[in-house]
């Protein structure tokens, strides 16, 4: 099943209602509850991301039997160093944005701890696609 | 999962209900449906809040209880009751001269539920010490929460605190000093909870986390208030108070069952009170996406007031909240002058309390779940947007299914059809595939007969 919804530049007021129908979505295939929230923390901190850092984007989700596969399209400045990105920490986020609540530099890394594969590609000046992957066994 | 049906304190009174939806249209779960003219439960999905109850125009949704005889099988009866109780009835009534009439109309015993509440409270902060890896530990002490979680939120059940709540607590200590003070076997005892909701019934009834009810009986509230209001009627004015003793509650205990009354005896850090479902149910889906962080201990409630909100606590909520807090503001003055120890209900029986405390494990039983078969459930889901990408979206009802998707869900699940929503009918008349009988036929089905019957009379 393919879902797709679309985020906006700084709207943090609607960040979370992307997580929150493919939460819906995953408790209705009898998804196990702990898989669930490791699939909505990791999407929430990604659309998250594409709203603070970037001008942005479109997320896709694919639910298979097995896992699900998502996708966080963004148009926006691309991440420079996406080691150093992925290190606790780290962020470059404004101090509006860190007035928040947001910016503390846990995004890519609390991704990485809740996903079964993560693949992050950006590219300076263009955007960064965040692919990540849980499986549901 | 568990599988085993709940049981439910709710029912549906078929020969009085008149079919008009109210109930279907308030139900936080959508656990009811109009079919043949009456409103039908879903007992799958029913967390016995009682939110139907109260908007039933017709009081066709009631409360079933045992009979106020069935205490008479007991040589000894207690009466479990909530301070609650006391906050029905005016000030000048003494709590002690509503013991007295409780031991008149036929009980041995009278004991107050909260009672419990300081060796509750130790029991809950012990359990938080002992697992610092469970954040946010959600409180046990309303039962439609319990049951709503385990339907609508069954990521979070790990959270809920597996303790007894202190009507189970006080029913145990009461039977053990029975049994040591007075040298009574347990069949001797009959234990009566007074409920002011029906979650506690269906609670005592079918307990989740526990194999055996520890009470013998429920009472409606509302039954109890008209048997113990006539008895002050009768006594009239001229009744002279004899004092009784009375159980010590601390000015803690009496505001516990308000909202904020386990709160205000926490030691988290980050907690909160939140009552009325609705509002439960919004601050849970941001708790269960994580949007909330660090939050150590969650009080809910399911009534608006907590249990002075209850279904059967038969007066004002915000009424009954200031007659508890006024009972509550003399006991903390007694405390503060010292004629009165906080916290020592229950002393002598606390270290077996505590070791009696815990609960099995509470197991989810979602409501949501498609199919247990995730391939058969994608299938299902893909048909549900189809279905639901067709009908208004407007949520009128009419279909008897309390929302669009609701019927979508219904249709997939072959509970309903997509004729019964009646734009679908128009559309299908519009086009010269279904004829205004045959329109008429499924408004019959959902409606019944008497209904549009009545509407064409009344014409």
């Amino acid at each position: 099943m393919h879902l797709e919804y679309k985020v906006y530049e700084a709207d943090f007021v609607n960040a979370g209602a992307a997580s929150s129908a493919i939460k819906k979505t995953l408790k209705q295939l009898n998804v196990n509850p702990q898989i669930v929230k490791r699939v909505v923390v990791a999407l929430y901190e990604a659309e998250v991301n594409a709203i603070a850092h970037a001008y942005g984007g479109t997320i896709y989700a694919d639910i298979e039997p097995d896992k699900i596969v998502l996708k966080v399209e963004d148009k926006g400045p691309g991440i420079p160093d996406i080691a150093w990105a992925m290190q606790e920490g780290n962020s470059t986020a404004s101090p509006e944005v860190r007035n928040m609540g947001f910016g503390a530099g846990m995004g890519l890394p609390n991704i990485q701890k809740n996903v079964d594969k993560l693949n992050v590609q950006s590219t300076v000046g263009v955007g960064t696609i965040v692919e990540m992957e849980v499986n549901f066994v | 999962m568990e599988k085993t049906p709940f049981f439910h304190a709710l029912k549906i009174n078929e020969d009085t209900c008149i079919g008009c939806s109210h109930c279907m249209k308030i139900c936080p779960t959508e656990a009811l449906r109009v079919r043949d003219g009456k409103a039908v439960l879903m007992p799958d999905r029913c967390i016995d809040c009682g939110n139907c109850f109260k908007v039933c125009p017709t009081h066709s949704i009631f409360v079933e209880q045992d009979d106020f005889e069935a205490i008479f099988n007991f040589p000894v009866r207690v009466a479990l009751i909530p301070s609650v109780f006391m906050g029905l009835f005016p000030n000048d009534i003494t709590v002690s001269r509503i013991y007295s009439i409780l031991k008149e109309i036929g009980f041995t015993h009278v004991i107050e539920t909260e009672s419990s509440i300081p060796v509750y409270t130790a029991a809950k902060t012990r359990y938080a010490a002992e697992h610092p890896d469970i954040r946010p530990l959600i409180s046990t002490f309303c039962p439609a929460i319990v049951r709503l979680i385990q339907v609508k939120f069954p990521g979070l059940t790990e959270n809920l605190i597996p303790l007894r709540a202190p009507i189970d607590i006080t029913a145990m200590y009461i039977r053990r000093k029975l049994n040591h003070d007075e040298g009574l076997k347990d069949d001797q005892i009959g234990i009566f909870y007074i409920t002011p909701c029906a979650a506690k019934i269906a609670a005592v009834k079918s307990p989740v986390g526990e194999e055996k009810s520890l009470v013998d009986g429920v009472i409606n509230m509302d039954s109890l208030y008209n048997r113990v209001y006539h008895e002050i009627k009768k006594q009239g004015k001229a009744y002279k108070e004899v004092k009784l003793p009375v159980s010590q509650l601390s000015a803690d205990a009496v505001l516990s069952s308000l909202t904020n009354g386990e709160r205000r005896l926490s030691d988290a850090r980050h907690s909160y009170s939140i009552d009325e479902i609705h509002n439960v149910i919004e601050f849970l889906e941001k708790i269960e996406n994580e949007e909330i962080e660090d939050v150590d201990f969650l009080e809910l409630r399911a009534c608006d007031q907590s249990c002075p909100g209850g279904i059967l606590a038969c007066d004002n909520r915000f009424l009954i909240c200031e007659r508890v807090f006024g009972r509550a503001r003399k006991i903390a003055d007694r405390e503060r002058k010292g004629e009165q120890t906080k916290d020592r209900e229950l002393e002598e029986e606390r270290n077996y309390l505590m070791r009696n405390m815990k609960v099995g494990e509470i197991h989810p039983r979602s409501m949501l779940v498609l199919d247990d078969d995730i391939t058969k459930a994608l299938e299902k889901m893909k048909k549900i947007n189809e279905f639901r990408a067709r009908l208004p979206q407007t949520d009128c009802g009419i279909c008897g299914a309390p929302t669009c998707d609701a019927l979508a869900r219904d249709i997939v699940c072959d509970n309903a059809e997509l004729t019964d929503c009646v734009f679908i009918q128009r559309n299908l008349e519009a086009r010269g595939n279904m004829d205004v009988h045959e329109s008429l036929q499924i408004m019959e089905v959902i409606w019944g007969k008497d209904k549009i019957n009545d509407y064409v009379k009344k014409k």
